[in-house]
């Protein structure tokens, strides 16, 4: 049997809101319900039907339970908007409240809870006092979460009235639901709340421990979430507690699953023995196991999860890699998850099946995949030893099916296994230079480049090899430079030969005249002065024994590690990351500006929830909520020397040298967030400053690493913006920001094709793989403070200009408030003020502007000062770049 | 926290609101809009089920055409929150009757909101079972069971039953005729290489029930698993009878099942909610009579053509047989024509999905079959890409027939009025994801 409330959702043509007045007023039951029924459709498909508010109130009162939870349901979503017709409801309410009928006692307080109006929670606390105490279960298990609710709304009230004791007075209640939902209840205030309020102590312990036997599997989570916090006084205690929550794992729920771990892994800590240890090692094995034949959702929630535990206690799973093998159909989220635990499991037991599934992998479709599986494989054979010699030869087979991608992300992770056992696999370095002309991403190149620098000595050809790369130097990204000039040094001080000798003075000569970097420049100067003045100790600089590398990519911090795991089966186990990372909102007053922001509909809406730029709100009551990175960065450390994995001079590569001519500390405006991935995020825009293009940029690092080396590359656009240098950011410590100005330069790799306003950023580091977005040209930034022109000039121009060239666009959205300010406006863009008239009731302003290269734009706006509506025409020989404009407009009057 | 939820929508493919139910306060209204143009919009959908963006976390799954998103700010229990998903589908579809996507959304709006007030509050999960549920939430909600009015009759205890230790089951059922019914239906997964070597296979069973039991039986069931034998003969301190056992990797427990008895004494023994419920699950991976051997055989010869042979041996009991077999042979995506001969079904090529598919009825045991096929491929120019040959999928019922070996060795009721009960047993094993390189 199927509904048919389909209906509901069609509308009539007659005005609708009149006529669901009307009907809801009617003096028939069933056409009153239906009209009601009409309201929510017309709710739920977004549109605004509060004023309504008194009609569907009016219906409140009524016998049938169904319309009444619909009543208050339409109470929910609009009591807030309508606080004061809102207390018209209370009395029915109260009167709901002492219902005969315990579903309508609890449906009164639950929904009563969920009113976020002063007035009617002052009419709350008296209600809720009877049902915390009511003789039927059902009421009182509702009335338990309500306090959490009035808490949140105003934690006061419920600390003076008492609430907090009566809720304790639940956990000791004979219902099983009642327990669970207070121990729910109490431990999010707690959570909330700085003073100790719901404390563990043994006897309450005891009580928990008997109710998870007997409540529902949600019940059992709340209560394991609840305990998970319990510290055990004694070894002997929390093997008591490990083995009545053992059984637990045998649910079919995998949340009560999780939980029931979560809370076993903690007390574990505790104990001594290690035949417990095996043992509940041995017993939770199979349950996680079982958790991947659920959903693939779920299965990636246990992914994450067994990742961490992994970690921690590595014999749990050990041997159970089989499980991790991934199957054809798995969605690409399980199978990269999959992949990176059995990399954490690979050992010399079982390393040969894992390659061979490594393999397979490798010819699979997905690009990321693929890529993946072969840095699986490098990290495999930097982990074993005694496996290494096995991976290479895999790696070698898969270079040899010449997929352009394997090849190069091969040739990667090639790099980083010579940087591991020097001196062992030189012999397959002619396989890899027969790939060398098929090498078209950075990496791959910077790579092979290394490696023929590294064994200049035992590669014959070695100098016909660089000598190749030698050609394209000023075109090749910073990253394949700073390798090549290294290389060339190496290739030099191995064989001080004529052709070589040749070689590295074009090297050095393209890296420091020509070229506009400072890393490079620096680097070739060092070198220079080295092998100028002395030889040898460039020699012994240059040529030194580097220091071993070991795969500790992905591993956690252990103190980050047992945080995680006290937070398993959340999203911060998901996230790896801990919760104040990412519970960046503040309750309360806070949340009002941010729901403001968003009614927007804004891009910068998410920027602007930013706790540090709203500083000036009101403190929160919440206490421990920290918005973690966020703060003002404190003053940067000295930047650690980072081993590098190519073996660089000093720590020299990249911008691990921070210049001290941009302040660090982040200031001015918000910029709005363009990008935000694996926990770096970064806002940005461009902008104009004493007559140059800068592009503004606010890092923020939110992951658990220190992030240095930044690089940014910009990719072809209409105007050929590039930057002027380097990207200049100190080592990011987690937690903190920093702020940029870029200079930019334009018309330096513009882009064929269609005009469009995309600029595409590339951002990378020396820990996270690269992070593309896209940001928008705003075209005001790029006029020229010579734009301004004579009259005379302005009319000519006009006239000459066909009117095809001429292209208009309408904002009606937009409100002139009065003239001056927005000539002062646009004045301050450099849009420069050539005169005004009245046409009727309207104001016209001609203005004059000049992109670069000379391209003069001549605007007219029009429009009425005080009322909506703003129309903008501009005529410019180059009328594609109009549209550019307009959005320039939106964003310039929206601000 | 365990909190699952701020708030929940249920949308169509285009993104359109079919229903939402905000439970907190910490999540704008509209962030709804943020998940459609950063994840729906991005094609980045598919990339990872938990996503952040701007200060909320969006949890979302796909249940036939209607995605369901779950948006929270706060540390929420990931798990809970997708468990509680998967159960309201559950519930739903209960309450509909099979089908779960956007029009039964629509169709059933008023009751879903209903619903959704009642299963979860303030993000905490409540009560999802159906069987309690339906007490007092009725499809037609024309009369409440505690209408004040006399003449509706009033259930009456529901809130007890719903807040009840045993809140799974209802007080009063009577039958006519007490009948149990056990399935045992085993998926067997499987992962072969090209040459024959089993990389991974496992069994993941269930247990379902149907029970149609009068008051508030105790029932008690016995499998021929090891460790349960073993126990059995301890406590009774007698030998274990000789015949087949087998060892359980896993099993995980629908909530009915008093785990802490299972824990001591390893007795399957649980109050059964009305109706069809899934008992349990098991896993098992040692000892697994595969049922079927497939032997593949693919040439490329040359550019343009490739020979393909396929051998399936069924390996399972002469008497039994195999129904609905289909197995799925990949093929290039430049294919323009084939060639097959079968010994037994039929076989076609599908374009769409890029596959051979041949298809076998009625498939008896200790038979074997083949298909060979030859295949023309349309030469593309350049692309030295080779074919990536994902591998080869079976699918099959097997009817009377455990891949695991696992057999009732009883069920017991208990009832106070002393019933006599019929029980019915009945086995099939099914493909689960039963792959073959090649």
């Amino acid at each position: 049997m199927s509904g048919h409330d389909s209906k509901y959702f069609s509308t009539t043509k007659k005005g609708e809101i009149p006529e669901l007045k009307e009907e809801l007023n009617s003096q028939y039951k069933d056409k009153r319900k239906d009209a009601v029924k009409k309201v929510i459709a017309a709710m739920t498909v977004g549109k605004d039907v509060s004023s309504l508010f008194t009609d569907v109130v009016n219906c409140m009162q009524t016998e049938n339970l169904e319309l009444k939870k619909l009543v208050y349901l339409y109470l929910i979503n609009y009591a807030k908007s309508q606080p004061d017709l809102a207390i018209l409801a209370v009395n029915t309410f109260v009167k709901d409240s002492q219902d005969p009928n315990p579903l309508i006692r609890a449906l009164a307080v639950r929904t009563m809870g969920c009113i976020r109006v002063d007035k009617i929670t002052e009419y709350l606390c008296d209600p809720l006092q009877k049902c915390l105490k009511d003789d039927d279960p059902y009421v009182r298990k509702t009335a338990a979460i309500c306090v959490a609710k009035l808490f949140d709304i105003n934690a006061e009230l419920v600390e003076d009235r008492g609430f907090l004791e009566a809720l304790k007075d639940l956990i000791s209640d004979n219902n099983p639901m009642v327990v669970a939902n207070a121990v729910a209840a109490l431990a999010e205030i707690q959570e909330n709340s700085t003073s100790p309020i719901f404390e563990i102590n043994s006897t309450t312990l005891t009580k928990l421990l008997t109710a998870l036997n007997e409540c529902t599997e949600w019940g059992q989570v709340f209560i394991l979430d609840a305990l998970s916090r319990y510290k055990a006084a004694d070894p002997r205690e929390a093997e008591n507690i490990v083995e009545r929550v053992t059984p637990r794992l045998q649910h079919a729920n995998c949340a009560v699953v999780l939980s029931a771990v979560k809370m076993i892994l903690q007390q574990m800590e505790l104990i001594t023995s290690t035949d417990v240890i095996r043992n509940l090692c041995k017993k939770m094995a199979p349950p996680l196991v079982t958790l991947l034949s659920a959903e693939p959702e779920i299965q990636y929630v246990a992914l994450r999860n067994i990742n961490l535990i992994v970690q921690k206690r590595p014999t749990i799973l050990a041997h159970e890699i089989k499980v991790f093998f991934c199957k054809y159909n798995d969605p690409i989220y399980v199978k990269m998850e999959k992949l990176e635990i059995m990399i954490k499991l690979a050992s010399d037991r079982n390393i040969d099946q894992v390659l061979l599934e490594f393999k397979e992998y490798a010819t699979e479709v997905d690009v990321d995949f693929v890529r993946k599986a072969v840095r699986a494989i490098g990290r495999c054979a930097i982990k074993l030893e005694r496996a290494a010699e096995r991976c290479i030869s895999v790696l070698l087979e898969l270079i040899k099916i010449k997929v352009n991608y394997v090849v190069q992300e091969a040739i990667i992770v090639i790099k980083d296994i010579f940087r591991r056992y020097p001196n062992t696999y030189e012999s397959i370095i002619a396989t890899l230079c027969e790939s060398l002309d098929t090498l078209d991403e950075p990496e791959a190149k910077a790579s092979m480049i290394w490696i023929i620098g590294e064994y200049a000595e035992r590669i014959d050809n070695a100098d016909e090899l660089l000598e190749s790369f030698l050609e394209s130097f000023p075109e090749e990204p910073a990253q394949v430079q700073l390798q090549l000039l290294t290389a060339t040094v190496k290739l030099f001080l191995k064989k001080p030969t004529e052709g070589p000798q040749e070689m590295i003075q074009i090297v050095l000569n393209n890296a420091t005249v020509e070229t506009d970097n400072p890393d490079l420049r620096d680097r070739a100067y060092i070198y220079w002065r080295l092998l100028s003045t002395d030889p040898e100790a460039a020699k012994d600089v240059v040529l030194a024994e580097k220091p071993v590398i070991t795969d500790d990519s992905n591993q956690l911090d252990p103190s980050l590690l047992d945080e995680l795991l006290a937070n398993i089966s959340t999203l911060s186990s998901v996230y790896h990351k801990p919760p104040e990372a990412f519970v960046t909102r503040l309750k309360t007053t806070v949340q009002k500006t941010e729901d403001e922001d968003f009614a927007e509909g804004s891009e910068t809406g998410y920027s602007s929830g930013n706790p540090v730029d709203s500083a000036a709100s009101p403190p929160a009551t919440t206490g421990n909520i920290h918005p973690a990175g966020r703060q003002p960065a404190p003053a940067p450390a000295v930047p650690a020397p980072v081993p590098d994995l190519l073996g660089d001079l000093m720590g020299l590569d990249n911008a691990a040298i921070v210049p001290v001519d941009e302040p660090t500390a982040p200031s001015g405006p918000p910029l709005p967030v363009v990008v935000n991935g694996q926990g770096l995020q970064i806002s940005a825009q461009l902008t104009r400053r004493d007559g140059q293009v800068f592009y503004s940029m606010l890092f923020e690092n939110n992951s658990q690493v220190v992030l240095d080396g930044f690089m940014i590359q910009f990719n072809k656009n209409t105007f050929g913006l590039a930057a002027a240098g380097p990207l200049q950011i100190p080592p990011l410590h987690p937690g903190t920001s920093a702020r940029t100005m870029l200079p930019m330069v334009l018309f330096q790799n513009m882009s064929v094709g269609p005009p469009s306003s995309a600029l595409q950023v590339a951002v990378k580091n020396n820990q996270q793989p690269v992070l593309y977005f896209t940001d928008k040209i705003i075209l005001h930034a790029l006029f020229g403070e010579d734009g301004r022109m004579e009259r005379g000039t302005f009319l000519e121009t006009w006239r000459s200009l066909p009117d095809s060239n001429e292209v208009q666009k309408e904002f009606p959205g937009i409100t002139i408030t009065s003239v001056e300010s927005t000539i002062e406006l646009l004045a301050a863009f450099n849009m420069f003020f050539i005169a005004k008239r009245k046409n009727g009731s309207q104001d016209v302003i001609y203005l004059s502007a000049k992109v670069p290269r000379d391209v003069p734009f001549l605007i007219e706006l029009t429009a009425m000062v005080g009322q909506p509506g703003l129309k903008c025409a501009v005529k410019t020989p180059s009328p594609e770049i109009a549209p550019f404009f307009f959005e320039a407009v939106e964003l310039l009057f929206k601000a | 926290m365990p909190v699952a939820a701020s708030a929940i929508y249920f949308l169509n493919l285009r993104g359109d609101v079919l229903i939402n139910r905000t439970y907190r306060d910490d999540v704008g209204g509209n962030m709804v809009d943020a998940f459609r143009t950063h994840i729906m919009q991005t094609k980045e959908l598919g990339n990872c089920p938990v996503r952040q963006i701007g200060g909320c976390s969006f949890v979302y799954m796909r249940i036939s055409n209607v995605y369901i998103v779950i948006v929270v700010s706060s540390n929420a229990n990931v798990a809970c929150g997708f468990k509680f998903v998967v159960e309201a589908v559950a519930l739903f579809k209960s309450y509909f009757g099979g089908a779960f996507d956007e029009d039964a959304i629509r169709n059933n709006f008023v009751l879903i909101y209903e619903l959704l007030d009642e299963i979860m509050d303030f993000g905490y999960p409540q009560n999802l079972s159906p069987e309690i549920l339906k007490l007092y939430i009725t499809q037609e909600g024309v009369r409440s069971p505690f209408s004040s009015k006399p003449k509706d009759k009033p259930v009456p205890n529901a809130t007890l039953q719903v807040t009840g230790a045993v809140g799974w089951r209802r007080e009063g059922l009577a039958y006519k005729k007490n009948e149990v019914f056990l399935d045992i239906v085993e998926s067997v997964n499987l992962l072969m290489s090209s040459k024959g070597n089993v990389l991974r296979c496992d069994v993941t069973g269930k247990v379902l029930m149907k029970c149609f039991l009068s008051g508030m039986p105790d029932l008690k069931l016995g499998l021929n698993d090891k460790i349960g034998l073993e126990k059995e003969s301890e406590m009774k301190s007698r030998p274990a009878k000789s015949g087949k056992t087998i060892e359980l990797d896993d099993v995980t427990f629908h909530q009915c099942v008093n785990l802490t008895r299972f824990n001591s004494e390893k007795t399957v023994s649980f109050v059964p909610p009305d109706g069809e419920f899934e008992l349990m699950k098991y896993r098992i991976t040692e000892g697994v009579n595969l049922p079927f051997r497939v032997l593949p055989t693919i040439k490329e010869l040359g550019r343009t053509r490739m020979e393909v042979n396929v051998k399936v041996k069924s390996v399972f009991g002469a008497k039994m047989f195999a129904l609905g077999v289909v197995v799925k042979i990949p093929v290039p995506k430049q294919t323009a024509k084939t060639n097959f001969q079968v010994t037994t079904g039929r076989a076609k090529y599908n374009p769409s999905i890029d596959c051979l598919v041949w298809k076998i009825r009625k498939f008896p045991g200790q038979t074997e079959s083949t298909l060979s096929a030859e295949i023309e491929l349309i030469s593309t120019m350049g692309e030295k890409k080779s074919w990536t040959r994902p591998p080869i999928q079976m699918e099959f019922q097997v009817p009377m027939f455990t891949a695991s070996g696992l057999r009732v060795r009883f069920l017991k009721v208990w009832e106070k009025s002393g019933y006599n009960t019929v029980e019915w047993v009945r086995y099939i094993t099914k493909a689960g994801s039963y792959e073959i390189r090649c």
